[in-house]
């Protein structure tokens, strides 16, 4: 087996274990889980007995290995709200976030990629100008307030679209251009400055030279080699998908795993959190393992690494 | 026989160096703006007392609720981006919610610069397991949707000011370090650096005398780059409840109040947001400049 990615997947793991060390230790930041855990109102034998059921009194140590081995089994507890496992809470808004998120980096590839291209190839032209202008913008709009001036427009003006919940097509536009423009702008801007520095290169100018013309100069030989950073945005952008989907699917009230969350930390339901925390962390770290295999494909120089 | 050596001039032309960058600074248009953006942000939080026509927490539930801009109240006081829901003079609110985003912005990028350069200076200079143990929080770091650790651990904590610039503050350290990493791996085989090491000098001195210096740009870089996004989650922080809480003005909190009126009192929600765009377009403009100015190759 390869090493490079045998290495990859250790290096993963050791960040796995350590996001689920971080996900325990929220509950321990006022020193006192039962505290966090318990509404402000419960009385003092209340908050003895239920540090004794709980196991709040072992050691710091013992207590995060009974969360490792849960966690391992999809066990974060019960929700102190709904009375259900927490993992299956979270689980079953996964495909709602997945959704959103994917609908935005496709969004996002699907502009970003053309717009940087010909950004590049035609640099300087009023087309250049117009792209770096809105990626401008777009990587300087807040989410949120993208997303209520969409709604202000779209929903309360004209009643094109609908503002809130999920089902149809036209339900998803608006969450997914809200959480996707800030990816676009980002991969705008490195599709452009990516080709611009392949473009310059020597074999780019010998494959001219040689009488290769422009679009065939462009495709095989600029992106393939451009593509290795835009490769690795796009895991990193996932998590910022991932995150952003917080903010947006509180706007839109999609029902994904970050509207859950934020609900949960309204209501101090501490299991849901850690469990959203935990697979959307996990997500985002298998994402990127994936990418580091697609890139070993991209550019042969790192399995040598 | 004797070789002369040339020592370099001890009154270097710092100065001068620095004018020169700053003529080329000010040369591209874009970076000029975005500084004076920044500064008339900068002014307004600090002289918002003088320059706020009204008081932004005075309530006032009788007729003055929800008014359009441009209203004029009964006094014949004009209220020039309207009032809210508890009948608050909007502008004043918008001038006095910079101090909250700018405060956590300045605080929260001092933290977080000032692990990261550590972080990065150690894991760059001494190499080995140091930088394998940091490089592995640096990921574990990453791993996070960064919001929602932070809305969890505020949740816990509950919020305050001090807790917003903590959490941003410790949790952003990670892009500091990868830069300041980079540069010390080129710098620390560059002669220079060796001559340095050379002549006896001891690692503190070599860090602090001769690689700090020459990672402060790319720092610098990433410091101003930063403070945008740390200023858009601060008003995120706020627009979900767990920011400075009121009756302090923040631009998020005032974000989310627009938000239940949106189909009634559409300046509401318009202006703090376009208070945010400004200010983070203002910053990005001059960070962008900053980086071109300083090192166009950098990959920010």
């Amino acid at each position: 087996m390869n090493t490079f990615l045998l290495r990859r997947l250790l290096q993963s793991l050791v960040v796995l274990f350590g996001v689920s060390f971080v996900v325990f230790a929220i509950l321990f930041l006022t020193g006192d889980p039962a505290l966090v855990l318990l509404p402000p109102d419960a009385s003092a034998e209340d908050v003895r007995r239920f540090r004794e059921v709980m196991g709040f009194n072992d050691p710091f140590l013992v207590q995060y290995g009974r969360f490792l081995k849960g966690a391992l089994q999809g066990d974060f507890g019960q929700s102190v709200r709904h009375g259900e496992p927490a993992f299956g809470l979270v689980v079953e808004r996964l495909p709602a976030t997945f959704e959103l998120a994917g609908a935005a980096l496709m969004l996002a590839l699907c502009l970003a990629i053309p717009a940087g291209i010909v950004s590049a190839v035609r640099r300087n032209s009023p087309v250049d100008y117009v792209a770096t202008v809105v990626a401008l913008f777009g990587q300087s709009l807040p989410t949120f307030w993208l997303g209520i001036m969409l709604i202000l427009v779209f929903s309360v003006q004209f009643h094109w679209l609908p503002s809130s919940g999920r089902g149809t097509l036209q339900h998803l536009i608006l969450p997914a251009v809200t959480l996707g423009l800030f990816t676009t702008a980002r991969i705008t801007r490195l599709t452009r400055s990516g080709m611009l520095e392949v473009l310059n290169q020597d074999y780019i100018r010998t494959a001219r030279a040689k009488g290769v013309n422009d679009p065939p100069v462009v495709w095989k030989h600029a992106l393939k080699n451009a593509a290795i950073p835009i490769v690795t945005i796009v895991g990193i952008e996932l998590g910022t998908l991932l995150g952003g989907s917080v903010i947006t699917e509180t706007i839109f009230a999609w029902p994904g795993v970050g509207r859950l969350s934020v609900q949960a930390i309204a209501n101090r339901d501490y299991p849901v959190v850690q469990a959203a925390v935990f697979l959307l962390a996990t997500t985002f770290v298998v994402v990127n393992l994936l990418v580091d295999v697609v890139y070993t494909y991209l550019d042969p120089r790192i399995r040598l690494r | 026989m004797t070789t002369a050596v040339v020592l370099p001039d001890a009154a270097r032309p710092e100065r001068r160096e620095w004018l020169v960058f700053l003529r080329r600074l000010i040369a591209r248009r874009t970076a000029l703006f975005g500084l004076i953006v920044v500064a008339v942000v900068v002014l307004t939080a600090v002289a918002a007392p003088l320059l706020s026509p009204f008081d932004p927490i005075e309530q006032d539930l009788g007729d003055l609720r929800l008014k359009a801009p441009g209203f004029r109240a009964g006094d014949g006081r004009i209220h020039p981006l309207g009032t809210d829901h508890l009948g608050r003079d909007l502008l004043a609110r918008v001038i006095y919610g910079a101090r909250p985003a700018l405060l956590v912005g300045f605080a929260a990028v001092a933290i977080s610069g000032l692990i990261g350069m550590a972080a990065g200076l150690i894991s760059g200079y001494f190499g080995g397991r140091m930088d394998d143990v940091l490089m592995r929080l640096a990921d574990i770091q990453l791993a996070f949707p960064f919001i929602l650790l932070a809305i969890a651990v505020i949740g816990v904590l509950g919020p305050s000011l001090q807790t917003i610039i903590i959490v941003i503050g410790v949790s952003s350290w990670v892009v500091y370090a990868r830069i300041v990493r980079g540069a010390v791996l080129t710098l620390r085989e560059r002669e220079f650096v060796q001559a340095a090491l050379a002549l006896g000098g001891g690692d503190g001195r070599v860090l602090l005398r001769h690689i700090l210096p020459n990672v402060f740009t790319p720092w610098l870089v990433v410091a101003t780059l930063d403070m945008a996004r740390v200023i858009v989650i601060e008003s995120a922080l706020s627009f979900l409840g767990l920011g400075v809480q009121p009756p302090t003005p923040t631009w998020g909190g005032m974000l989310a109040d627009g938000r239940v009126y949106i189909s009634t009192a559409w300046w509401l929600a318009t202006f703090p947001g376009l208070a945010i765009l400004i200010t983070v377009l203002g910053i990005n403009l001059f960070g962008d400049g900053l980086r071109d100015t300083l090192d166009p190759r950098l990959k920010v």
